[in-house]
């Protein structure tokens, strides 16, 4: 396979970027996309070119180190990550567009790399459950019914890529944050702190830009692991039940 | 000298309470004066910087991903196991400590396997607590599934994907203390040096991989929890960035590296595709509950397989050879890793591998689905057959799985004694990055096991037992060692950048993997680590020749932070060799063809090998210095494996 690509080029976060053109062949049908842009890579480098630089780890879709708006897409065509995403997705004489995940919160750090530490900020308002090591009693003494335990799983199952947030009209991180707060939610361990880690954790949300949810369903439609906007409906109910009765306020 | 690995007297069942009692301890009031640093944050990493945080020392964690819960641990899939019994079919703390030693072929410490044993049931107690969505009969208790090497269901999971729950687990109790201002954490920031005082350790030098600044931390102790060296291999399961650069930075500052030659080859992963493979993708061990492993019965079929005359589904039942269960036949399929991958190697070289390499055999869950129905092993498995349909395009559910064994996880590791602590006073190492629990064999849903027990459970006692010994005053980071590994880290990198050659860094790594697959892999020789030896020679001189690192040092630069991991590879492949070539034997994961019983198993030599080789680092080019620690069995006897 041929492809030319035009990927966002951007030498740092104050530079303003733009894309460039590059044509790659010799593309097998499987081949990772990664692996696509790692054969450029290694030929930019023979040229003395500075190779284009993307986040990726794992590459089996769930470090969720892995991003690239791929042809208008979050992780391109597939609902999958762009680790996992195979150039069998793609034809011959093909142009693919890859830019970074664009988002005020997420800002650019180098060429297709953006900050995403806005998630762990989030995380760190309220997304645990409060116990220290040691001292917690055994695993069976509360039982749990496995449709809850499998709804729990169900939302926990969120890899913090940024992909809704990259898919939304809004740049939300609704999707995101009420994965964790619907995951604690459910469990009979999370109830003590229940109200305050909501309201905490959607205050914490919108304190680092991220904008507000007009359900368009994009995050779902994109979600790499397919977390369910009903999260965002349970995170709304535990939101507003907190707000009504807080002792925060 | 002699390494004394301060195994505590007494019964097996009663060290490690005398052990914890005979602790020093630290006032609740001086803890905060005290300052740890926590490099790396998968299980052990995350695990341990969140425990003593809560116990009120002052933390600093460092991860090179650009946040905590990307670390690798988030990558395993099938469980953790813990001693439970929660299933009455026999289970006990020893059993999981017998399972384990022998698993391990005999190449690890009672004492240390059977803490582990010990600490597992309240791993998953703890982990509980936190939220971790674990799977749940329907009576609302906690399930769990078999794995390798054992004959009891002890393994907890959540769905396949395990290691990522217990991870965000961890995660969520490291975010906790980040916001309680008691860990401060470092994301994107690599780890290049230990910085060593008086002969203890006292801090470390960083790279802020996003603007390039070398920089120094000062530290009453220092945790390694940095995973371990699969990648030397280049193809294997790890992540992009796993590397030892940690770990083998502090070996060079004087903590022994044991074993090294001890890596886990895993059987079930989906084989190679093509000479632009980046890694390869583990099929979980769970799967071997209900996949069953086969290979054609003839070379004849096989090759009109190859050749695609045939497909898998059309050749007959007696034409199969389900050769895991015909030589094993009571633990099947469900053999440790190194037997069941030794297996399929000696099946593929006899030429009835299955896919157009001859590098492959055959999962197959055909049977599986007939008696238990597609919807219950969609149930089980949904997430694995999915990730298997979207790497290889072929599914699952209609034709059996291709597999072939690749590097997983590595045994060997930074010497440490019973407190996890290195040759390096103040210097720890925990989870993957130490050599301790696992032997010459790594048994399945252990690793996750492993890390939690060394960081929710070993080191708040440890640790505190040596801070407690140090005055409670800051350590002064004026003090000239820090501006010297900072200066000598800094020269490293720039003979890098001006080295400008023509070769991209990838080059190097692959051929170096492809030594280190070929001649130090699932099977060695004397002839082959030889030759392997002197080839990676050749190949250091030529990298530190010929390689092409582009940009510069005050800029993110991936090309930079992988051509120094690739440095350290280079070193660490040739002490891999040393060690494999100094084994005269073969155990576990390690096989020698000269030492192999009539049958193709593993022979060990107990009289003369039943030691832990730990190496001493001598010099730039030096051969290293072999220190060995004996090996004492006080309540196992050493017979050979068996699991016919």
């Amino acid at each position: 396979m041929k492809l030319t690509l035009k990927i966002w080029r951007q030498k740092n976060a104050a530079d303003k970027g733009g894309f460039a053109t590059y044509t790659a062949d010799q593309v097998s049908k499987d081949m990772s996309f990664l692996e696509m842009l790692d054969v450029l890579n290694d030929q930019l480098t023979e040229k003395g070119e500075d190779p284009v630089h993307f986040d990726h780890d794992c590459r089996e879709g769930i470090c969720g180190m892995c991003s690239l708006y791929i042809n208008g897409k979050p992780h391109g065509p597939q609902q999958t990550t762009t680790c996992q995403l195979h150039m069998r997705s793609f034809s011959d004489g093909e142009t693919i567009t890859i830019e970074p995940w664009r988002a005020k919160a997420f800002p650019v750090v180098k060429d297709l790399v953006v900050n995403r530490s806005a998630f762990d900020r989030i995380i760190q308002a309220g997304g645990y459950v409060s116990v220290n090591t040691g001292g917690v009693p055994d695993a069976n003494e509360i039982p749990i019914p496995k449709t809850i335990a499998d709804l729990a799983m169900d939302a926990a199952q969120c890899i913090g890529c940024g992909a809704c947030v990259a898919a939304c009209k809004n740049a939300s991180a609704m999707l995101f944050t009420s994965a964790k707060v619907s995951q604690l939610a459910l469990l009979p361990q999370g109830q003590v702190e229940r109200k305050a880690r909501a309201e905490k954790m959607v205050a914490q949300m919108d304190a680092e830009g991220f904008g507000a949810c007009t359900n368009t369903g994009a995050c779902e439609a994109e979600c790499p692991k397919g977390i369910s906007i009903t999260n965002i409906a349970r995170m709304n109910r535990e939101y507003f039940s907190a707000v009504v009765s807080s002792e925060n306020i | 000298m002699i390494l004394d690995s301060k195994i505590p007297a007494g019964p097996l069942a009663e060290k490690w309470t005398k052990h914890k009692f005979s602790s020093k301890l630290v006032n609740p009031a001086n803890k905060r004066k005290y300052d740890v640093i926590v490099v790396g944050t998968g299980l052990a990493g995350a695990s341990a910087a969140a425990s003593l945080a809560e116990l009120g020392y002052n933390v600093k964690a460092f991860c090179f991903q650009d946040s905590p819960r990307r670390a690798h641990s988030i990558a395993a899939q099938g469980g953790i196991n813990a001693a439970k019994n929660y299933q009455n079919d026999g289970d006990s703390i020893y059993r999981l400590f017998y399972d384990t030693i022998k698993g391990g072929d005999y190449r690890a410490r009672e004492g240390n396997v059977y803490r582990l044993a010990e600490v597992s049931v309240k791993i998953i107690d703890q982990c509980v607590a936190q939220g971790v969505p674990f799977a749940r009969e329907y009576g609302g208790l906690l399930a769990n599934r078999s794995f390798g090497g054992a004959q009891v269901s002890r393994t907890f999971y959540a769905r396949g994907q395990t290691g990522q729950q217990l991870l965000l687990g961890a995660y969520s109790a490291l975010s906790r203390q980040v916001a309680n201002g008691k860990v401060k954490l470092f994301p994107r920031t690599e780890m290049m040096d230990v910085v060593v005082i008086d002969g203890q350790a006292k801090g470390i030098v960083t790279r802020n991989l996003i603007t390039g600044a070398v920089e120094t931390h000062a530290a009453h102790a220092v945790l390694l929890c940095t995973g371990g060296y699969g990648n030397v291999f280049f193809l294997s399961t790890n992540a992009m960035g796993s590397n030892v650069t940690a770990a083998w930075r502090a070996h060079k500052r004087g903590a022994f590296f044991a074993n090294p030659c001890f890596t886990q080859i895993h059987p079930t992963c989906i084989p190679v595709s093509g000479d632009h493979q980046s890694k390869l993708t583990l099929m979980s061990e769970s799967l071997r509950n209900d996949g069953r492993v086969w290979v054609p019965a003839t070379v004849e079929i096989a090759e009109k397989l190859r050749k695609g005359q045939i497909k898998a589904n059309d050749i007959k039942e007696e034409d199969r050879d389900y050769f895991l269960e015909r030589k094993y036949p009571s633990f099947g399929n469900l053999v440790p890793r190194d037997v069941a991958s030794r297996n399929a190697k000696y099946v593929c070289d006899e030429g009835r591998g299955v896919n157009e390499t001859g590098e492959a055999v055959f999962l197959d869950f055909r049977d599986a689905i007939k008696r238990d129905t597609r919807k219950i092993i969609e149930q089980k498995y949904g997430n694995l057959f999915d990730m298997y349909k979207q790497i290889t395009g072929e599914d699952p559910y209609e034709n059996p799985m291709m597999i072939y064994p690749a590097v997983h996880y590595t045994m060997g590791g930074l010497w440490v004694d019973y407190n996890l602590m290195t040759t390096v006073p103040g210097l720890y190492a925990l989870g993957e990055a130490n050599f301790s629990e696992h032997g010459a064999n790594r048994l399945g849903a252990s690793a996750l096991m492993q890390g939690l027990a060394d960081g929710y459970f070993v080191i708040p006692y440890t640790v505190g037992d040596y801070l407690a010994q140090l005055a409670p005053t800051k350590v002064d980071e004026n003090h000239p060692e820090f501006a010297r590994a900072k200066e000598e880290v800094k020269q490293g990198i720039e003979r890098l950048l001006k080295i400008n050659g023509s070769k991209p860094v990838d080059y190097f790594h692959k051929r170096l993997g492809k030594i280190m697959w070929d001649k130090c892999g699932m099977a060695r020789t004397e002839i082959g680590l030889k030759e392997a030896k002197a080839e990676i020679q050749a190949l250091k001189k030529e990298f530190w020749s010929n390689v092409k690192v582009m940009g510069t040092n005050e800029e993110l630069n991936q090309t930079l932070e992988k051509a120094n991991r690739v440095a350290d590879f280079l070193e660490l492949g040739e002490l891999m060799v040393d060690d494999a070539l100094n084994r005269n034997e073969s155990c576990g994961g390690h096989f020698r063809e000269e030492y192999q019983t009539p049958d193709g198993e593993a022979l060990r030599d107990d009289e003369n090998f039943a030691y832990v080789a730990a190496w001493k680092y001598l010099g730039e080019g030096q051969d290293e210095e072999l220190v060995k620690e004996e090996l004492v069995f006080e309540n196992v006897k050493l017979t050979q494996r068996s699991y016919k």
